[in-house]
């Protein structure tokens, strides 16, 4: 029988385009960062875990389990480290994998990190390496974009539900509005509804301020059996519930392109196990990598009804101080998506905000919180359901 | 994408040249790209998926206009691309073509043309394949 998890450290570097810090500086500040609030000494660490996307092209580097364990100080320890990887939503199937091991009893306490470094790369090569998600061969090769798939999603969104132009944008008005109150975010900012329609095209109906920016950033996580959690912090989150789930690769495999399937089950896999519905979530921090990709994330989880996610934004139920908050920390959008760092921060994001230390973007009350990161156009998606103890 | 040269580039002719997918012979469900066996008969079908060229006619599921696109596309911006459902079955990803962007609907009757995909002005390659055009009324 697995045991329970719990959270007992969180640690998270500035989002932005960050010049003067390297790949190895931002993990190795989110580790410290996460090890300093969680209060335990090295010795007790039995493995480390790290998400990131595409080290190989991003900085040229490889091998980052080693060198993440070199650079956080654990080399002479010969603690066990490794890379997990699932394009976007690397950082959150990291931390299913660090659960994982600590649930079935082979690790105590194991440390997971997230981080990616998109601005050492010049001209296409961010948008080109992200792009490496998709469908290389079926996908990209005949000119689909990563904002060109989203973009079609919405196309049909619209057609079928009556979406609008301007329900995305107001996606984007709300996350950068939460993000203007996140000190951790790259855009501390609120930008208004006409800013963001006339914003010049990527892909239509999708214009520039619908996308997420490129990011650098890293975030980390320390994990440990959960009877043990109070040894080293009064307010253990634990981790109630998670689920993972496939889908094809490319966007055209699937029969219905309005839906991600993959969110669906992995969510249903993560509501099961905590015993939960989504009318019991407080909170939730979702895969905004695109405007569309909220208002899909949101139907798909099961906080509003299929082809109702436009109308949600308009009836402000998931501001801040609405029915669901979606993406309190300002969300990929307007915190920033350094890929691999990603999925770490919003498990970190939703610690504190059931931890009561969320600052001016605290959502009331909350006691149960929802992490939901994708990998690319929805071919893997991971899911975690997280309670204050 | 660089060496254009490679046998990568090579191996998929074929299926982007002439629309060449296969077919399970246990359920009769069309695929493309070809795949080696049928996901829903596994077993069953092994040894039994048989080559099948598509038509190229099918509908417009969804589409974008691409106005900022990867360097060996850039030559082509704005361009149209859409998701299209071949009538055998197939939904496949391809550029729209021979047709005003304002008309590209959900919807609109395409069919298969092959043109140059995409050129890499590094080392000189085209590649080309499938596009689709609109379907000429009558
Ligand atoms: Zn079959």
């Amino acid at each position: 029988m697995m045991r329970d998890v719990a959270i007992i450290g969180i640690g998270i570097t500035k989002f932005g385009e960050l010049w003067d810090k390297s790949f190895r500086n931002l993990i190795a500040e989110a580790g410290s960062k996460a090890l300093f609030d969680s209060g335990i000494s090295g010795s007790e660490l039995d493995a480390l875990y790290v998400g990131s996307m595409s080290t190989g092209r991003f900085v040229g580097q490889e091998h980052v389990g080693a060198l993440v364990a070199d650079w956080s100080g654990f080399a002479h320890m010969h603690i066990p480290a490794m890379r997990v990887e699932s394009a976007c939503a690397s950082g959150g199937l990291a931390v299913r994998q660090g659960y994982f091991s600590v649930a079935s009893g082979m690790n105590d306490i194991v440390v997971v990190g997230g981080v990616e470094k998109m601005t050492d790369v010049v001209g296409d090569e961010a948008t080109d390496t992200l792009a490496t998600g998709l469908d290389q061969e079926w996908e990209a090769f005949f000119g689909a974009t990563f904002p060109g798939l989203y973009a079609m999603i919405a196309t049909r969104h619209m057609h079928d539900y009556g979406t609008t132009r301007e329900q995305l944008a107001k996606v984007a008005v709300k996350n950068h509005a939460n993000g203007a109150l996140n000190p951790y975010a790259q855009f501390k900012r609120a930008i208004p509804l006409e800013k963001i329609l006339c914003s010049p095209m990527t892909a239509y109906p999708l214009g520039m301020l619908d996308c997420s920016p490129v990011s650098d950033g890293a975030a980390a996580v320390v994990l440990c059996a959960a009877d043990k959690a109070k040894d080293y912090t009064d307010k253990p989150v634990k981790i109630i519930g998670t689920g993972q789930a496939s889908d094809t690769l490319s966007l055209h495999g699937r029969d219905n392109i309005c839906t991600f399937e993959s969110t669906v089950y992995a969510g249903k896999n993560a509501y099961e196990q905590a015993k939960l519905t989504p009318e019991d979530i407080d909170v939730a921090e979702v895969h905004d990598c695109f405007t569309i990709a909220e208002i899909l994330a949101i139907e798909d989880l099961g906080f509003v009804k299929k082809g109702e996610g436009g109308k949600a934004i308009d009836k402000k139920i998931t501001t801040l101080d609405g029915k669901i908050p979606i993406n309190p920390s300002g969300g990929l959008k307007a915190k920033g998506h350094p890929v691999g760092a990603t999925g770490v921060a919003q498990i970190a994001e939703i610690v504190m905000q059931l931890r009561g230390e969320a600052g001016e973007r605290q959502v009331k009350d909350a006691k149960i919180g929802l992490t939901h990161n994708v990998g690319a156009v929805g071919a893997s998606c991971v899911v975690h359901i997280l309670e204050a103890i | 994408m660089a060496d254009g040269a490679v046998p990568r580039f090579w191996r998929e002719i074929p299926q982007r040249y002439n629309l060449i997918g296969n077919q399970c012979g246990s359920c009769m469900e069309i695929y493309f790209p070809p795949r080696e066996s049928c996901p829903y008969c596994r077993r069953k079908s092994m040894g039994k998926m048989k080559e099948l060229k598509l038509k190229g006619h099918g509908e417009v599921l969804t589409y974008t206009i691409i106005y900022t696109a990867p360097e060996h596309f850039e030559g082509q911006t704005p361009y149209p691309i859409a998701i299209i459902k071949l009538d055998e079955g197939p939904k496949i990803t391809a550029q729209i073509v021979d047709c005003e962007i304002d008309d590209v609907k959900i919807g609109m009757r395409v069919q298969s043309t092959f043109r140059k995909i995409q050129e890499d002005g590094y080392i000189g390659a085209i590649y080309y394949g499938y596009k689709f055009k609109p379907v000429e009324v009558k």
